[in-house]
């Protein structure tokens, strides 16, 4: 499970302490990002894809009610049964309550933030029903006892040595065998077994059409493919906002999905569920779990646009530099600092300010989320709340009051230039400025305004003279 | 036209020089330039910070300073997209704040779009590389140039404003357009982050060959400008207008 207590700076800080491994880290991801740019290029019709994916999005949001009810209603008539959770509980309860009703031992699931989100694996482990996560990089963290660093590509915070080293203990490979070929193999036999002896299946969802009541999953190793063919159950866990209104719409997404998610033209599988095959069962699980309030929120409602593919993760600086383990919410990066410090603002708020607010992350979005704008609305939340450290705040409203007395804001930046070039290195070393290798400014001995004073006093003087 | 002067709060404590070659350009060019003495921070520290009542008390005096001027110009992209991008969220309301808007201008884009220059005051030599910083908010809320995010043709303000002078060799670092790391209090919120992208950036501009760092917004200079003397490289910062007016040559 994640860490949720971790506070950014301190856990980026603790990062960076391994420079190579952080330098590698941030290469890796930058790569992910070239190949989405290469990608996005060969389309002459990208931005038009962008701004049509963000009405569809805006449009569903707006009348989320009416197309959700649709959605059950078709989802019915094809014999699936609808479920619906107002929160993580709710949801996990439901999900033990299907699996208990058939003695399900064994589940297999494919990738699903949503189940992360929920705790389910903990909690259905609780119950004595053992979870295998299918999708390789999921499985990886799930035998590492860790959370995902990141939605998309949950183990790329790991080199394939590490991996190697896992397997070994885990899986019985041979030691020192890093060759990736060896040990997807090696994976793949394991996850076979599981697939085979598994009574359930559970996949997430990228899209769920309103129009046919069928659930559309996208994965490239075809492990949800598996986990609901060879099972005889099929649970489908969403989140509420996963919605589109037509089959037509979904074009736009998966054109959009995989090039912005790994710089793929196209996901491996993209594969849709209508009905449970003959003699089995499909249960499809609607989640709020926090969405609503969110969608009523002005400021935070575009984030349900989200169709996660992690792109904002993949550009952004920050979160290349300080991987998916330094942020306290389930979901990294920037689109996770917007989610997470709306769903718990004690918990989460730093990670709004885990952000220079260089705005890549809204610029790569394929629903044009505005990202780094959220973050900043969420620190006047976190303001409002009194939840900035007390310093800091001190600092602000001490600013705050000189921003409305220039003479006194001068004078405060005249004696910074007077007294600063005095101090010790010994002691500025330590300042937050400098701590971390960043010399202090040279300081002028006069300001503009006194420049400028002087200059138009001199000119004054000579108009006198003439 | 009369045009009012904004020096941003910490460039006119640490870079007066960089405001006076604003002023001295402007005037070169034949601009009544006056500079409000009594004008101070614009708020975005206080915006960033989540101090709504602050930013928008600094939006309001900010638009009293200002809005008797034609224009307005400033030698920063951040501070300017502050006042022109946000300041809605505070003052939308504000009708004074709204016939001041459009009239507020970053340095380069004023040159650009309102004098339309297509010769310096007196010609300049500077027979140096240089490396462009596209600093994030006049890249992107600015548009100084187009994002490497963004799927469109290819521009950038500072690239064409340098083919008016002589001698110059531009060049750009590799991921053209990726933050240094300032974020204005993030740089102390989190200097080792800060400091570690900080450090990642000027080696990119480093690896073009170039002698100079040069942009148009002071705060990423002054940033890279502090790893680059703790660290006693040779590349320096340099703000374009100083290149402008003849007066980076010497620096």
């Amino acid at each position: 499970m994640k860490d949720d207590s971790v506070k950014h700076p301190q856990a980026a800080a603790e990062f960076l302490k391994d420079r190579a491994q952080a330098k590698w880290h941030d290469s890796a991801i930058w790569w992910v990002r070239q190949k989405r740019d290469a990608q996005a290029k060969q389309l002459p019709e990208w931005e038009e894809l962008r701004r049509l994916a963000r009405e569809i999005k805006a449009h569903t949001l707006s009348q989320l009610d009416d197309y959700l009810a649709q959605f059950e209603a078709n989802a019915q008539k094809n014999g699936v049964t609808v479920h619906w959770a107002a929160d993580a509980d709710e949801h996990n309860r439901i999900v033990h309550g299907i699996l208990a009703a058939k003695q399900v031992k064994k589940l297999v699931k494919s990738k699903s933030m949503l189940t992360e989100e929920c705790g389910l694996n903990p909690y259905l482990e609780q119950h004595g029903i053992e979870v295998v996560d299918t999708d390789l990089g999921e499985r990886i963290v799930q035998l590492r006892h860790e959370a995902p660093s990141h939605i998309v590509m949950p183990a790329i915070h790991l080199k394939k040595e590490q991996i190697s080293e896992l397997f070994h203990k885990e899986l019985g490979t041979e030691a020192g065998n890093n060759d990736p070929t060896y040990l997807t193999h090696a994976a793949r036999a394991n996850l076979r077994e599981h697939f085979l002896t598994a009574d359930a299946g559970l996949t997430g969802v990228n899209f769920a059409i309103a129009e046919t009541g069928g659930v559309v999953v996208c994965t490239n190793e075809g492990n949800a493919d598996l986990g609901t063919s060879l099972p005889p159950i099929h649970i489908a866990s969403m989140g509420l906002e996963k919605i589109i209104p037509k089959l037509e719409h979904l074009g736009v997404f998966t054109r959009l999905l995989a090039r912005s998610a790994i710089g793929s033209p196209v996901t491996t599988y993209t594969s849709h569920f209508h009905q449970a095959r003959p003699g089995g069962e499909m249960h499809i699980v609607i989640v709020d779990n926090g969405r609503s309030e969110i969608l009523g929120n002005e400021d935070f409602y575009q984030s349900l646009r989200c169709i996660r593919c992690g792109a904002c993760m993949n550009t952004c600086p920050v979160y290349r530099r300080s991987s998916g383990f330094s942020y306290s919410y389930i979901i990294p990066g920037p689109i996770g600092s917007t989610l997470g410090p709306s769903r718990d603002m004690k918990k989460h708020g730093s990670m709004a300010f885990a952000c220079s607010t260089c705005g890549s992350c809204s610029n790569v979005c394929p629903v044009k989320i505005n990202l780094h704008e959220q973050l900043v609305l969420h620190r006047k939340k976190a303001f409002d709340q009194n939840l900035l450290p007390a310093g800091k705040k001190m600092g602000l409203l001490a600013m705050r009051f000189l921003t409305q007395h220039p003479a006194l804001f001068d004078l405060g930046g005249k004696v910074m230039r007077k007294v600063v070039p005095i101090i010790p290195e010994s002691l500025t070393r330590h300042s937050a400025w400098s701590r971390a290798g960043r010399d202090v400014p040279p300081m002028p001995s006069q300001s503009f305004k006194e420049l400028y004073q002087q200059r138009s006093k001199d000119k004054k003087d000579k108009e006198g003279q003439q | 036209m009369k045009i009012g002067l904004f020096i941003p709060c910490f460039i006119n404590e640490l870079f007066p020089h960089v405001a006076m070659a604003t002023l001295e350009l402007l005037e070169s060019l034949g601009c009544e330039v006056e500079f409000p003495m009594e004008q101070s921070c614009c708020g975005q520290p206080l915006a960033n910070n989540g101090d709504s009542k602050g930013a928008c008390d600094a939006a309001r005096r900010f638009t009293d300073v200002f809005q008797r001027y034609d224009y307005v110009v400033a030698p920063s992209g951040s501070c300017v997209s502050h006042v022109t991008h946000h300041y809605d969220w505070y003052i939308a309301e504000d009708s004074a704040y709204q016939q001041l808007k459009p009239k507020v201008y970053e340095i380069i884009e004023f040159l650009q779009d309102v004098l339309k220059l297509e010769k310096l005051p007196k010609p300049v030599y500077f027979p140096h590389k240089v490396s462009i910083h596209q600093s994030c908010h006049g890249l992107r809320e600015l548009h100084h140039a187009s994002p490497s995010e963004l799927m469109m043709p290819y521009h950038s303000r500072l690239e064409s404003i340098l083919k008016l002078v002589d001698g110059v060799e531009v060049l750009l670092p590799e991921r053209r357009d990726e933050c240094c790391g300032f974020g204005g209090t993030f740089c102390v919120d989190e200097p080792e982050l800060s400091t570690a992208m900080g450090e990642d950036r000027i080696a990119q501009h480093e690896a073009t060959g170039a002698e100079y760092i040069v942009g148009a917004d002071p705060s990423c200079l002054m940033h890279m400008g502090g790893i680059i003397r703790h660290q006693g490289k040779t590349i320096r910062p340099l703000h374009i207008v100083e290149i402008l007016t003849g007066r980076g040559a010497g620096a």
